[in-house]
């Protein structure tokens, strides 16, 4: 059943509406209830197959379902509908904004709506695909303070790393931490790039999904197998930044495993036909994030590697 | 006056961006101003160089204490201000969401530590600000209540002769800013707010201009004789209160920024955007001043249309 979630009037002759798909059987006093959000940045389209697969994969054999499935396949439709990653006509990232306010703009009475309608959901799976310029694997990324909740569901989805990181307080206002301290568990999903569909990604995640919804007693259909995620505990991350200004040509494959001083990428300057910078890998490990975008400033993020655990 | 840049970062085929610094004076970091970080704050470069223009003609009538400096940064972000964009030109990121900064980091954390490498040990810093929303406000001067609570700091911001001080609890989405990291580095931080960001109105200018020289001369960075501006009001920025458009249209505004309206004048009507007739009427809450107006001429339901300062609090 489709809801809205949040409906708010345009000056000309249109409404902002956010929806929801209400997937549920056996849903009776008590039942869980799991939320699937994507959508929040505009530029961010993975999360759209996966919302599709989803629907059409539990529609299809509802009654092997046990609860409640929300889909929220777009927080900002008209990010979405205009190529634009913020929310259009308001400055700040809208993953910036939660839980918003009732009396605030409409970026911030939307948030505050979106919270109140996951709120008392058992788990919430909030998917994001990077951006425009970098590619990440399939991942949970948690922050240190609540990976202890978390890990044992993080690791569910069928992803090829966890990765838990520190805490910031500018990410205090995120949909995951703001959902998080109401006591909805939720888990940040990063895989892909931006402005495109990785359907062996997504597909790999609607996997995990159910995987996720059978362990929690909520799905009895098929669910295929499962992988085992790396999981950053001890190790280090690298992070490769460009120090040159230029034209990024990776070297590597992404996804792969990269050993010490192996050749990530170059950066190169196209009017003089120069390399001016090699790009190589400070450690082995797990290339988890490569640069998509060519063009680079001085500090352009170009690639992430994970450490090879040192316990083996 | 001296000249020097203080970061300068490469492109491809752009020239260097060079973030220059103009300082005044020799001897204690007494006070740095900074004005764009964002490539349409415009009103705040220009009001930074006037600032400057002024400066130049103090120091040479022998105006700056002695042993007391001053550092002018007008403008942060000319890759933008060129190329009519508000945020970094290639990947949309704000610099002023990027301090302290990381010199390991990405582009605008680079920029943000640079900057903030050169600036971080002033004893005050002003910074001229702009806000995300798009309007006119009365001219004021901001601080944040940080845990760093300095008493000299909130006093001094009766210093600007501006008709507003305000104090602002600080959001999570604070924390990355320039004010706040100013703050918590030691430094007595202020953020000044002029009329606009895109448009230099002459007299904002001129006001905007004024309250710095006032605040430096009150420290007694500067000195120079010079009005004492208006009688401040300071108050918690949460007692401001915010009125919402209710319908969306056709903004049409009959108040003002600075006008003082009684509880139930009539503010605004929203007009049906394309029949014309009257589908909101939205009217004063309260007694007290006119403090912020949208200036967008199509609003959005829940768009904050007005900023009323209430005269009394009771």
């Amino acid at each position: 059943m489709i809801k809205p979630v949040s409906v708010a009037a345009l000056p000309v002759a249109e409404n902002f509406i956010i929806q929801k798909n209400r997937i549920e059987n056996d849903a009776g006093p008590g039942c869980k209830r799991v939320c699937v959000v994507t959508g929040t940045h505009g530029d961010e389209l993975e999360g759209q197959y996966v919302c599709a697969q989803l629907a059409k994969i539990l529609n299809e054999d509802k009654q092997k379902l046990s609860g409640i499935v929300d889909i929220y396949p777009a927080l900002n439709p008209l990010g979405i509908d205009s190529v634009t990653r913020g929310f259009p006509m308001f400055d700040l990232d809208m993953n910036r904004i939660f839980p918003g306010s009732q009396t605030g703009l409409l970026a911030e009475v939307v948030a505050h709506d979106v919270i109140h309608d996951i709120d008392g959901a058992d788990m919430c799976i909030d998917i994001h695909s990077s951006n425009i310029f970098l590619r990440e694997i399939p991942q949970v990324r948690v922050s240190e303070q609540t990976a202890a909740e978390l890990l044992s569901y993080a690791v569910m989805l069928n992803v090829d790393l966890v990765w838990i990181h520190a805490s910031a307080t500018v990410l205090e206002s995120t949909l995951a931490h703001s959902l998080n301290i109401r006591g909805v568990k939720t888990l940040v999903v990063e895989m892909g790039v931006g402005m495109r569909i990785t359907e062996n990604y997504c597909t790999q995640l609607v996997d995990g999904i159910l995987n996720l919804l059978h362990e929690l007693g909520m799905w009895s259909g098929q669910i295929g197998q499962v992988r085992k995620p790396l999981v950053s505990k001890d190790q280090r991350i690298d992070f490769l930044n460009s120090d040159a200004h230029g034209i990024f040509i990776p070297g590597a494959s992404h996804g792969s495993h990269v050993n010490a001083g192996d050749c990530i990428g170059k950066v190169i300057d196209p009017l003089v036909g120069v390399v001016v910078e090699e790009v190589l890998a400070p450690n082995s490990g797990l290339l988890f994030t490569l640069r998509e975008y060519p063009v680079v400033f001085g500090g352009s993020l170009l690639a992430r590697i994970m450490e090879d655990s040192k316990n083996g | 006056m001296d000249k020097n840049v203080i970061y300068s970062i490469k492109s491809l085929y752009r020239e260097s961006m060079n973030i220059i610094g103009y300082t005044f004076g020799s001897g204690e970091h007494s006070c740095c101003v900074v004005g764009a970080l964002r490539g349409n704050e415009i009103q705040q470069m220009a009001i930074c160089a006037q600032l400057i223009d002024t400066l130049k003609r103090l120091e040479e009538n022998g105006c700056i204490a002695n042993g007391k400096s001053i550092m002018i940064i007008p403008c942060a972000n000319h890759y933008s201000m060129n190329i009519g964009k508000r945020f970094w030109p290639l990947d949309n990121t704000d610099i002023n969401r990027m301090f302290p900064g990381y010199d390991q980091g990405e582009t605008t954390q680079r920029i943000a530590d640079g900057l903030f490498k050169s600036i971080k040990d002033y004893v005050y810093g002003v910074q001229m600000a702009s806000f995300y929303r798009e309007g006119e406000f009365l001219p004021h001067v901001k601080v944040m209540d940080t845990d760093c609570k300095n008493r000299e700091t909130y006093e001094s911001l009766t210093d600007f002769g501006l008709p507003y001080g305000l104090i602002r609890i600080p959001q999570p989405y604070d924390t990355a800013t320039l004010n706040y990291n100013w703050q918590i580095w030691g430094c007595h931080a202020y953020s000044l707010f002029s009329n606009y960001t895109e448009h230099i109105g002459r007299q904002s200018t001129q006001t905007a201009v004024n309250a710095v020289l006032r605040f430096l001369i009150a420290k007694g960075i500067i000195k120079w004789a010079l009005h004492r501006g208006m009688h401040t009001r300071v108050l918690n920025e949460e007692l401001i209160i915010n009125v919402q458009a209710r319908n969306a249209g056709i903004l049409k505004k009959h108040v003002y920024v600075g006008e003082e309206v009684s509880e139930g004048d009539l503010l605004c009507e929203i007009i049906h955007p394309l029949e014309g007739n009257t589908i909101g009427r939205i009217k004063s809450p309260t007694d007290g001043t006119v403090f912020f107006a949208y200036n967008k001429q199509l609003v959005t339901e829940y768009s904050d249309v007005f900023n009323i300062v209430p005269f009394s609090y009771t």
